[in-house]
């Protein structure tokens, strides 16, 4: 609560900072604005963000590290009776001597040491709370002073202003890859665990995926085969299903929007159908396993079919239909952007519209089609949900479109579901497969973005 | 039919003589008129050269030639254009048949992104000219050749038709339309995206095409009109001003109007 006074405080500041910078900035040029380097705005952006940055800064940074420093004090200054203890149990008096100073509800029993490490725990909380609040006011108060102090007819507010933007937007990218990095990062480590206690041609090549392992000697059904082939199989005939369904679909509806539909039929079916790509997965996953599947096994019935009540047939198909707007919709946009000179030239040439668009517009959009459709295949490829509802869990080896077959994503979230030891190969394969998944779709995204970068350099 | 141009053609034109015969055509863009009632014939085996100040008609009244104007949503055009006596916007006419023997050059060069070779096959192949691949050889060839541009591109036919310079995707362009042996060619300002030499080069093209084809050219160059055509049509607002002999047009025009856009005073 005291956080959330201190935050609009600080929000107050630079909100003044900002009117003073822009008062002072028009009270230096002596009312005659257009002598100042920059508009009075920027003079009052500049102020601002001397006051906010800094503080702001440390706050953020005050806050995410104070609770670690306090512990370490709060440890140091342990009776030896604990100190004493192993790496865990010492945890947990440390958990019960927190949670105590913070007021919640403790557990076990609460020796007059553990109190008084609470009392002392909370008091370091508060003084800490309070000198961060003063110094962050006091640096506040001076950056507002110090960027006030700098106002003059010539200071390029503008430009140093810009400098900060460009900044603000390169530390956010740099969290954005230094997150992507840190997650691939984990994967490999996981990963490389994994394959200490596989082997890596056996995780590859293996035609088998059954991943318990025996937790106890003798234990029945516990073999532990980590084949991912079955997986990948199931994987990608489920991608290829879904691909027959979506390509063609969205395919002729983008073209019917693109070069048949009129104007308002367009402004009308276009958002209709990309209403399609925000429906959750899970409803789809519930459409697929109680509608589509059903549907599949009684028309299966009907023909002496022997499909069973998950098949991967059913799930293609619903991601199929999940995956229409992707490709609709961009490959709609490309064909849009070729060029209608392109067209008219065709119909001058006495073409008609259907041999106009297989033979220009088509092949003059072929590479951004690809792409649309090389995102669909990695949208498909990680669908888990529906696979889940829809597919079943049985790791097949088949290309038999009416049997059950599972997918990495699926057995990736069975394989870390419920209680689970992290050290397990069990668990850890998890991390393989996840691994695996992102060397595949990270190429089909590189290809994808090469197709359509070549696409863009065509016309210019 | 009260038109100022009325008086310059002929009321019982030619067929022998004129290829293209127009007669009261107006053209509507939605609720705007573009093109006012305008009679006009196009002479065979000639230049006619259509000028004006943009937002003339001169186009619109190139694009309903071949009914190109089909194309564009909320576009209106009444009245009567012949070609050889047969009229073109019957309903029972094939738009595609007639778009084959009108073929059209536009301002930018638009060749497919392609190579050279199939940019001039395209359209011997969709009307079955030449099923043997001899017989689209020597189209391709006869083509680029009457284009000028054989000697240029001989050796590179199966590079893509956008890597060549803008002057040479133009008579690209203008190959492409005499594949398919059109009987009248309309050029939507050739040149206009083209420098000074591309552009002689054209000019001179379109003489020598002007044996074998009926020829009709929009420009903004009076210069260009003068150079290369045998007659002149001076479009203003909608309306057909004028309409002669190219050299009388220049020299000794009958309107103040095209008095006053050659000499410069507006346009």
């Amino acid at each position: 609560m005291s956080l959330l006074i201190l935050a609009a405080t600080l929000l107050l500041l630079t909100l003044a900072g900002y009117y003073m910078g822009r008062g002072r900035s028009v009270a230096v040029s002596q009312g005659v604005t257009h002598r100042l380097h920059s508009r009075p705005q920027y003079y009052g952006v500049y102020v601002a963000l001397w006051c906010g940055m800094p503080s702001f800064l440390l706050l953020a940074l005050w806050l995410a590290l104070e609770p670690q420093i306090v512990e370490m004090i709060l440890v140091s200054n342990l009776p030896a009776s604990i100190l004493d203890l192993n790496p865990d149990q010492r945890g947990l008096i440390v958990n019960q001597i927190t949670s105590l100073a913070l007021g919640g509800i403790v557990g076990g029993n609460i020796t007059p040491e553990i109190e008084a490490a609470a009392r002392d725990y909370a008091g370091m909380r508060q003084t800490g709370f309070a000198a961060m609040a003063v110094l962050v006011l006091c640096i506040a108060i001076f950056g507002l002073a110090l960027g006030r102090k700098q106002i003059a007819t010539t200071l390029r507010a503008r430009n140093r202003v810009e400098t900060i933007v460009s900044a603000v937007m390169i530390v956010a990218s740099t969290i954005a890859i230094a997150t992507t990095i840190g997650i691939v990062l984990s994967l490999l480590f996981e990963a490389s665990r994994f394959f200490t206690k596989i082997p890596v041609t056996d995780f590859l090549f293996g035609l088998q995926w059954s991943p318990q392992t025996a937790l106890r000697e003798g234990q029945v059904g516990g073999s532990g085969a980590f084949g991912m082939l079955p997986l990948f199989a199931g994987t990608l005939l489920i991608t290829f299903i879904a691909m027959c369904v979506a390509v063609p679909v969205g395919l002729y509806s983008a073209i019917y929007m693109s070069e048949y539909a009129g104007p308002k039929m367009r402004a009308i079916a276009k958002p209709i159908l990309e209403v399609l790509a925000g429906i959750p997965t899970v409803v789809y996953g519930f459409f697929a396993a109680l509608t589509v599947a059903p549907f599949f096994r009684n028309t299966g019935d009907a023909l002496s079919l022997d499909v069973s009540s998950e098949s991967a047939l059913a799930a293609g198909i619903v991601i199929g239909i999940m995956s229409i707007p992707f490709v609709s919709s961009l490959s709609d946009d490309v064909m849009n952007s070729v060029p209608q000179t392109l067209r008219d030239g065709a119909f001058a040439l006495g073409a008609t519209k259907s041999e106009t668009i297989k033979q220009v517009v088509l092949p003059a959009a072929l590479p951004g089609i690809v792409g649309s459709v090389l995102l669909a295949v990695s949208r498909a490829i990680g669908e888990t949900m529906i696979v889940v509802m829809a597919a079943g869990l049985a790791a097949n080896l088949t290309v038999n479109p009416l049997e059950a077959v599972t997918t990495v994503t699926v057995q990736i979230v069975t394989l870390l579901v419920g209680d689970q030891e992290f050290d397990s190969a069990k668990t850890l394969s998890a991390f393989a497969l996840g691994l695996m998944l992102f060397v595949v779709t990270l190429t089909l995204n590189v290809i994808a973005l090469r197709v359509v970068r070549k696409y863009r350099e065509k016309y210019d | 039919m009260a038109m100022a141009a009325e008086n310059l053609v002929d009321e019982n034109p030619n067929i022998a003589e004129h290829k293209i015969i127009a007669r009261d055509v107006s053209v509507y863009y939605g609720e705007a008129q573009a093109l006012k009632s305008v009679a006009l014939d196009i002479g065979r085996n000639q230049v006619t050269s259509l000028i004006g100040p943009s937002g003339c008609g001169k186009s619109t009244f190139l694009r309903c030639l071949n009914r190109m104007n089909d194309v564009i949503d909320g576009c209106r055009v009444v009245g009567d254009i012949t070609l050889d006596g047969e009229d073109i916007y019957d309903p029972k006419l094939d738009v595609v048949q007639l778009r084959a023997r009108v073929g059209m050059v536009f301002q930018k060069p638009n060749p497919f992104p392609k190579s050279i070779y199939d940019n001039i096959a395209y359209g011997p192949r969709i009307h079955g000219l030449g099923e043997a691949k001899a017989d689209t050889d020597e189209i391709v060839e006869r083509s680029l050749t009457r284009a000028g541009l054989w000697k240029e591109v001989k050796d590179r036919l199966d590079k893509p038709g956008t890597g060549l310079s803008g002057g040479q995707q133009q008579r690209l362009c203008i190959a492409r339309a005499i594949a398919v042996n059109p009987e009248v060619i309309l050029m939507d300002e050739p040149c206009s995206a083209l420098d000074p030499i591309a552009t002689a080069r054209i000019e001179e093209l379109i003489d020598e095409l002007r044996e074998n084809f009926t020829i009709v050219i929009v420009t903004h160059s009076m210069q260009q009109a003068a150079r290369v055509s045998q007659r002149t049509a001076f479009f203003h607002l909608g309306d057909l001003v004028e309409c002669g002999d190219t050299q009388q047009l220049f020299t000794n025009p009958n309107d103040e109007r095209t008095q006053g856009y050659i000499t410069g005073r507006f346009g």
